[in-house]
């Protein structure tokens, strides 16, 4: 089976629900015209992303009631939609989410679990954090969504690859930083590099998506790219400016890749999960807790 | 040993990254175009090539502000990076509004004077900017931020700075490879407020020395210690230490004593591109 995936790395307005969604419905349309059967959008896609004490008054609830996601859910009857977006729950608590959407339905709501509060970045003071991290099943295979910082963090990549995700769908609002003689910022390096990797330790499919433009002095890099289970790049966005970047998966690959390396196979969850017992309930060590 | 780490950047990508935050800075906020202070340094010759390229030269209005002391060679220079980019220009003697105040206080000393004539130049930059319908450019580097070498509401105001996270040595890499006239790359640094000032004379150590220590210090998170064990001299740290320290308040509003349950600069936060 073939899934065609566009990547839309684009820019938003900082705060402007109706102005981003606008986006969305004619990118959501255009992937459709090139034949997506998947689009996917940055984080935060439809709010931007410093929103400091703008978090309150751009929540949404992915429901149909809701204005900004009916449109989109409507847009989902043609081919599924991830979006990105400030998440209000029934307590009044706001989260960084991400929602797949898929024939009218939302499949699945991932709450981001880590909020990076450190140098440039204050998630933590407007944010709750999610508590789980779990694939769910699509009409193109078993899927996991993760935001960010999440994947700066070993351990949510790999639940998502014990619970059956054989496709990673990662989206970024990634300030650009570390300019050097090289020729690309450090931070475009640093998360190449893991995504790289994440695919070829879980022998699965890496879709990154990042945003682009400037909030203030930020500049967000761009360059949404896709690895193939062997961890071969198999498209790269370009860098800085807004794109639709398709790419075709080949999801038998996933077939071949783990014939020859059949690292899931052997993969020791019940080691994992002794030495993980013993290690957070050794209370004379503090490492890992 | 004095410790060489590595300050070269690659051009194309901070030029790619500077003329982007140019055009969206300055269109997000409603306008097309750009006013600069352009004094015949290489700071705000830099800052007037990435404005030209990110916004089109006819966007772009340089403003020769010359005192009458001021070196010709400064408004040479200048001319000259008119002439590069295809900018518009204007020249505004500042010496009319400033000496009536120099000369109220027969006893001014040269810092006094020098501010006056930072501050005089803001004015026209701004009157200049509300004629010419363009945000003022800034044209401090991340050295002189950092030491504090500028003047407070005078060369240090404007609406955006595309170059105040480069140090001096950066940006001497950048303005070569704009194409800012080599003449006004190698010449010495100086505020040209008084004859014969240079900036490095001024401070007491060269750019290229006091790059190497901020940038290990600020990029790299050295401690001072750190620093004098990699082969700094110890009072030369311990003074770019203090001079940092003592110029923080060049770097941040002014603040407000708090009172009410939201506080702007405290609990009242938003970028300054809030809806746009």
């Amino acid at each position: 089976m073939k899934l065609t995936v566009a990547l839309a790395q684009i820019n938003t307005v900082l705060g402007n629900l109706q102005r981003n969604l606008e986006k969305h419905l004619a990118l959501i349309q255009e992937a459709h015209a090139r034949g997506a059967d998947l689009v996917v959008f940055p984080e935060l896609s439809l709010t931007g992303y410093v929103l400091q004490d703008l978090t309150p008054a751009v929540a949404c609830k992915p429901r149909g009631d809701d204005p900004v996601f009916q449109p989109l859910l409507a847009a989902s009857q043609k081919l599924d939609v991830v979006v990105s977006f400030v998440e209000e729950d029934v307590r009044n608590r706001f989260y960084i989410s991400a929602a797949y959407l898929s024939r009218g339905q939302v499949l699945h709501v991932h709450r981001k679990v880590y909020l990076p509060t450190y140098g440039l970045f204050d998630e933590g003071r407007f944010f709750a954090w999610g508590d789980t991290v779990q694939a769910f099943d699509t009409p193109y295979g078993r899927v996991g969504m993760l935001i960010c910082e999440d994947f700066w963090h070993a351990s949510p990549p790999y639940l998502l690859w014990l619970d059956g995700a054989d496709v990673f769908l990662f989206m970024s609002a990634s300030p650009g930083r570390g300019l050097s003689e090289r020729p690309e910022l450090a931070s475009a390096r640093w998360v190449n590099h893991i995504l790289r990797a994440y695919a070829s330790l879980y022998t699965s499919f890496v879709v990154h998506t990042n945003r682009v433009g400037f909030e203030d002095g930020l500049n967000f890099w761009g360059s949404a790219a896709a690895f193939d289970p062997n961890g071969d790049l198999l498209v790269e966005g370009p860098a800085f400016e807004e794109a639709l970047t398709l790419v075709e998966l080949d999801l038998n690959q996933l077939h071949r890749t783990r014939s020859r390396l059949p690292l899931l196979r052997d993969e020791r969850t019940a080691l994992v999960q002794r030495e993980l017992n013993r290690i957070l309930s050794d209370r004379s060590r503090n490492s890992g807790r | 040993m004095n410790p060489s780490p590595d300050l070269s950047i690659n051009t194309e990508l901070a030029r790619r990254i500077l003329t982007g935050f140019i055009r969206s800075e300055i269109t997000r906020m409603g306008f097309s175009r750009a006013v600069i202070n352009l004094s015949g340094g290489i700071d705000s010759a830099l800052s007037c090539f990435l404005a030209a390229e990110a916004l089109g030269p006819e966007n772009v209005l340089a403003i020769r502000l010359p005192y009458r002391t001021s070196s010709p060679e400064s408004l040479e220079h200048a001319r000259m990076v008119i002439e590069a980019t295809g900018v518009h220009s204007l020249t505004v003697e500042i010496t009319p509004m400033v000496d009536p105040l120099i000369e109220r206080f027969p006893d001014m000393d040269a810092l006094r004077k020098g501010n006056i004539m930072a501050r005089a130049r803001m004015i026209v930059l701004y009157d200049q900017s509300a004629a010419f319908h363009g945000l003022a450019v800034g044209t401090g580097n991340k050295t002189e931020i950092l030491l504090g070498y500028t003047t407070l509401y005078g060369d240090s105001a404007c609406a955006i700075n595309p170059i105040g996270d480069l140090y001096k040595t950066q940006v001497r890499q950048l303005a070569r490879a704009v194409g800012v006239p080599a003449v006004i790359i190698e010449k010495p640094p100086s505020a040209d407020l008084w004859v014969g000032q240079t900036d490095e004379g001024e401070l007491g150590y060269t750019y290229a020395e006091v790059d190497r220590l901020l940038y290990l210090m600020v990029d790299e998170r050295y401690t001072p210690e750190e620093c004098i064990e990699a082969g700094f001299d110890p009072a030369f740290v311990r003074a770019v230490v203090e001079r940092v320290r003592r110029n923080q308040f060049k770097r941040v509003l002014p603040p407000i004593a708090k009172l009410s349950h939201r506080t702007i600069g405290y609990d009242f936060l938003y970028l300054r591109d809030w809806g746009t």
